[in-house]
């Protein structure tokens, strides 16, 4: 007997009739985890939203029904509706940070779910309080009552909406990428905790996911959506085994294979950092004095070789990113040293920097953040060509420009459109461009693929390899997604807390790591053991 | 005849001039042309527009200033030297000679033909009476005022069809204009919002240049001056102190603002410093205190003043001197706060990477992104500056008392609107005329923001608001 029934499931758009899902169907019985596997856009979200009735008022449930255990919600009143929000449905939301109000306690936010649906005032709630916090393990629950949201870590946070949406032990749970904000250790715990809860509570849940291996150890039965449809439907085993679906085929083949491993290309050293410290001034009082220091790098060295990638790995938090800006000279350096071809870096002006600029360059992580969205295409990458006057000619460089927007797979007609025109693949694949543009040696890669679709992750590593080979490119692989690096990275090295704990080849610190860091990182990826 | 040029009339012109210069600069620009041409494609922005160019194109009118030669007294010997009249005027006091001329004794109603107050009078007879008195000038050919209503019909009814015959020639040589030049290049523009809007304005016009030569279209005043008369005139200082004001504000604001915001630390604090220290003085005491202190310069320096409207005209650049060097501050706030946020930007970040110089990347990357921040404010700016005006009126240190502007109208019917039966046309003419051009530049500041902010794409080019289907 299922518990929720969608059958036959279409949204469009209210003005226009585009249909953004057509004809879903699937059932999902309690106990089971259901999970809905696709990339941005394609109906995901909205299918969960409309089981709540939650949709914007611009989209319009077109065709179908859902029923929840024999009874259909769309036929319910509105005030019906309510009373099974959050008692009989629950949802947890992608960003924790977010979804808790910042100015009430704990105790409150997982109170008013209690008071709306159960009747039950604060002082007699808590009793009930507790046994949740402890449910979901949040240590010392009786202390941690009276804290706001912001006195608790993200995964913290993701207990207590966890604590909140079983509050009223609701039969259905619908998680829209509950961890995709989260780092993989955390987002390891807060998946064992839903798995258990769904086995304890026999909760069905509803998980909205685009990470294949989130679905492998979650999920009892997948379905793929694809532009709204869902285009293939079974069980997690033979789905895995046995794919049907060519998309299903790709989704499942673009994830990297954790098998194959690159190996060294040179030895010529081209970026040496040792013992590169930054530390952050807090100033405090009326006279803003120095009183203490954030050290966000704290003494790490390590050394990028001609051709060489090294994969700069950490959560968040760890000081990747500031490292990177270090190499880049846009952030200060306190202490240490950072050598460029043999000449130190880190303590030149400006102006004396002005020549490495030139060599060394930059990928961002959002693709929407990285382009100015006033300036065409070409003159996003014509800037940096001027500024570091590579081709003083005019024709000269707009032939180069051309050749470069071909190279990263774009045509010549799209320099003159501006950013938001495209996706963020495409977006990406311009910034690649741009930091080509100026013929860098190294270029410093901060997770440039983390805000993309799987499969045009695949595409945009692809092109990165590609053009290492041709050029000659050392990379500076910033990530926290340990997957990706096989393929990619020579070397790796694992940042905690602004100090580098393990470094080595990539292939000696994935398979035999030493530090108890690397292994708990290890182990927390979420993977696929392959069937065949 | 002499041309006279005043300090404000010179700065009128330079803004025209830039206004220009502008237009020439956008057309080389293919991407920023294209933009401008979906502000002109709305309905909306159109019809805005051409409100605005025709309150533009009166204060223009409004700023030819010229004195008339006097003629030589046949007494005296003859002399090559002219003089001039005293007297400053334009040549919207050329087109409204009539209105201006007709001054009655004291206040009366629109239409009317009897004052509004009574009068002391003498019958025939002899003998005193006391009554309401015909009006000297309104409606003075009619002889029954019984048929007053059938005379104001009937000059409708002309002023509306010779509207109508000026309307469509000009909308006839439009048509011809642009179907001389490239078709494709004007194909855009919703001809038929802009014919509507120009043959409005022109039939309007028509009716009150036939009417307002023997009525008094608006009433008249306390001292019997034509009410219309006073709010078109207006329309200049209106004009004249939105647009001054707030140029005047722009690049305080913009430049501490940004720098403010990009440079940070010692820069940013001192700009802080400044905006909260004028900000924590009271606007209304530092704006009269300077007033006061223009009085006492014009008082000391008589003789660089000859005219008195030489004399208004320096107390009115004045006062937008100072509301321009006291209302920065909150824009330069948005700005800043606006550019902190920006610079810590991605792309901000590559172009520090690309060793791009400092003031390429304000002017490039930082001020292009917060234009749509400056046109709110200029236009927000615009209405509180000519609503200001009439505050500062209120408390006696707004513009010269000889300079009509709506502030003095809306501040003389403080005691009209508190007799009875009430005297509501002064009030009324001035709001009305204020409401339509502040009403016309909010809604044509719209549509800029609207065409200018990249992340809103025009329904009608590509189908959807791509915003709205990005979010879903």
């Amino acid at each position: 007997m299922a518990l929720l029934s969608i059958n036959n499931l279409s949204i469009e758009l209210a003005h226009d009739n585009t249909q953004l899902v057509k004809q879903i169907s699937f059932d999902i019985s309690e106990g089971e985890i259901f999970a809905l596997v696709g990339e941005s856009g394609s109906g995901k979200s909205l299918t969960a939203l409309s089981i709540l009735r939650l949709l914007p008022d611009a989209l319009k449930i077109s065709h179908g029904n859902v029923m929840l255990a024999q009874r259909s919600l769309f036929s319910i009143t509105e005030q019906m509706m309510n009373g099974v929000r959050g008692k009989d449905i629950a949802m947890i939301f992608q960003d924790p940070q977010t979804s808790l109000n910042p100015v009430q306690t704990i105790k409150q936010q997982i109170g008013e779910v209690l008071r709306i649906h159960q009747g039950l005032t604060l002082a007699q709630a808590q009793p009930r309080i507790i046994e949740l916090l402890t449910e979901v393990g949040i240590p010392e629950p009786q202390s941690r009552l009276s804290w706001y949201p912001h006195q608790l870590s993200g995964g913290q946070k993701q207990r207590v909406m966890i604590a909140i949406a079983l509050a009223c032990n609701a039969k259905l749970l619908i998680a829209d990428e509950p961890t995709t904000a989260l780092d993989v250790t955390i987002q390891k715990q807060v998946l064992t905790l839903l798995k258990q809860l769904c086995k304890r509570h026999q909760l069905a849940m509803l998980l909205i996911t685009h990470d294949m291996g989130v679905v492998f150890e979650m999920a009892d039965t997948v379905a793929v959506m694809r532009q709204g449809e869902i285009v293939e439907h079974n069980n997690t085993k033979d789905f895995f085994s046995a794919p049907q679906h060519p998309y299903s085929q790709q989704l499942i083949s673009s994830l990297p294979d954790g098998s194959f491993f690159t190996n060294c290309a040179t030895e010529q050293p081209l970026l040496e950092v040792s013992n590169l410290h930054v530390w952050f001034e807090q100033r405090k009082g009326l006279l803003q004095r120095v009183n203490s220091h954030t050290k966000a790098v704290d003494g790490i060295s390590f050394v990028i070789n001609k051709g060489e990638t090294l994969a700069l790995v950490g959560e968040s938090g760890s000081g990747k990113t500031t490292a990177g800006q270090a190499i880049l000279n846009l952030i200060h350096t306190t202490k240490g040293d950072i050598a460029f071809n043999g000449k130190s870096t880190s303590q030149l002006s400006a102006r004396n920097f002005m020549p490495y600029r030139k060599d060394i360059q930059v990928i961002f992580q959002d693709p929407f953040s990285s382009m100015n969205p006033r300036m065409t295409i070409n003159d996003i990458i014509e800037e940096g060509m001027v500024s570091l006057k590579v081709e003083p000619d005019k024709q000269q460089r707009q032939q180069q420009i051309n050749s470069l927007i071909k190279r990263v797979g774009l045509e010549p007609e799209h320099l003159y459109r501006y950013p938001h025109e495209f996706s963020g693949g495409q977006r990406q694949r311009i910034a690649i461009a741009r930091a080509l543009s100026v013929k860098p040696k190294l270029i410093i890669c901060d997770e440039p693929t983390s805000a993309l679709d799987v499969s045009i992750r695949g595409q945009v590593l692809d092109l990165l390899l590609e053009l290492q080979q041709e050029h000659g490119l050392s990379y500076l692989f910033i990530t926290h997604d340990l997957s990706l690096i096989p393929q990619l990275a020579h070397k790796m090295a694992v940042m905690k807390q602004g100090k580098i704990v393990e470094q080595g080849p990539t292939q000696q610190v994935m398979q035999n790591p030493q530090h108890a860091y690397t292994k708990e990182l290890l182990s927390a990826v979420p993977k696929i053991q392959s069937a065949t | 005849m002499k041309f006279t040029m005043l300090y404000s009339d010179g700065l009128l012109f330079v803004l025209i001039a830039a206004i220009f210069w502008m237009i020439k600069t956008i057309r080389t620009n293919p991407q920023t042309a294209k933009k401008w041409r979906y502000v002109f494609q709305t309905r909306v922005g159109c019809g805005s527009f051409i409100i605005i160019a025709f309150y533009l194109l009166i204060a223009i009118l409004d700023s030819i200033h010229y004195r008339q030669a006097l003629v030589q007294a046949p007494a005296s010997p003859v002399s090559t030297e002219i003089h001039y009249s005293s007297e400053v005027k334009s040549v919207l006091d050329f087109i409204l000679t009539d209105v201006k001329a007709n001054v009655e004794t004291t206040y009366s109603a629109p239409f009317a033909l009897y004052s509004f107050a009574k009068e002391n009078q003498t019958d025939s007879q002899g003998r005193v009476y006391r009554d309401y008195a015909r009006l000297k000038y309104a409606g003075s050919h009619i002889v029954d005022p019984t048929n007053q209503t059938n005379d104001i019909l009937v000059r409708s009814a002309i002023a509306l069809g010779q509207g109508l015959i000026i309307s469509l020639l000009v909308v006839g040589l439009i048509n011809f204009l642009l179907k001389r030049k490239l078709n494709q290049t004007t194909s855009y523009l919703p001809l038929v919002t802009i014919y509507c809007t120009l043959s409005l304005l022109i039939v309007l016009n028509t009716w009150a240049i036939q009417l307002g030569g023997v009525y008094h279209i608006f009433g008249t005043d306390k001292v019997g001056t034509d009410v219309f008369y006073q709010a078109v005139k207006a329309i200049r200082t209106g004009v004249l102190i939105g647009t001054l004001a707030t140029i005047l504000t722009l690049p305080l604001a913009i430049g501490l603002g940004i720098s403010a915001g990009y440079f940070k630390g010692l820069v940013d604090d001192v700009v802080q410093y400044v905006y909260t220290t004028l900000n924590s003085i009271p606007g209304i005491l530092l704006i009269a205190a300077s007033i006061l202190l223009i009085d006492v310069y014009i008082e000391t320096h008589q003789a660089d003043f000859n005219l008195t409207i030489e004399r208004a005209d320096f107390k009115f650049l004045s006062l937008c001197l100072i509301l321009g060097l006291t209302s920065w501050t909150g824009l330069c706030r948005l700005l800043r706060a606006e550019t902190l946020k920006i610079s810590q930007l991605d792309y901000v970040q590559a172009a520090h990477a690309f060793g791009v110089p400092h003031r390429k990347v304000i002017g490039r990357h930082i001020l292009p992104n917060v234009t749509h921040i400056i046109l709110i404010a200029l236009v927000l700016d615009f209405s509180a500056f000519v609503l200001a005006e009439s505050v500062l009126s209120y408390i006696g240190v707004g513009v010269d008392a000889s300079m009509n502007s709506w502030g003095n109208m809306i501040n003389a019917a403080r005691s009209e609107l508190s007799r009875d039966p009430t005297v509501w046309w002064s009030v009324t003419a001035a709001f009305s005329l204020m409401f339509v051009l502040v009403l016309a530049a909010n809604l044509f500041a719209d549509e800029v923001r609207d065409a200018f902010d990249p992340r809103i794409v025009k329904a009608g080019i590509f189908g959807i608001k791509r915003k709205q289907a990005q979010e879903i």
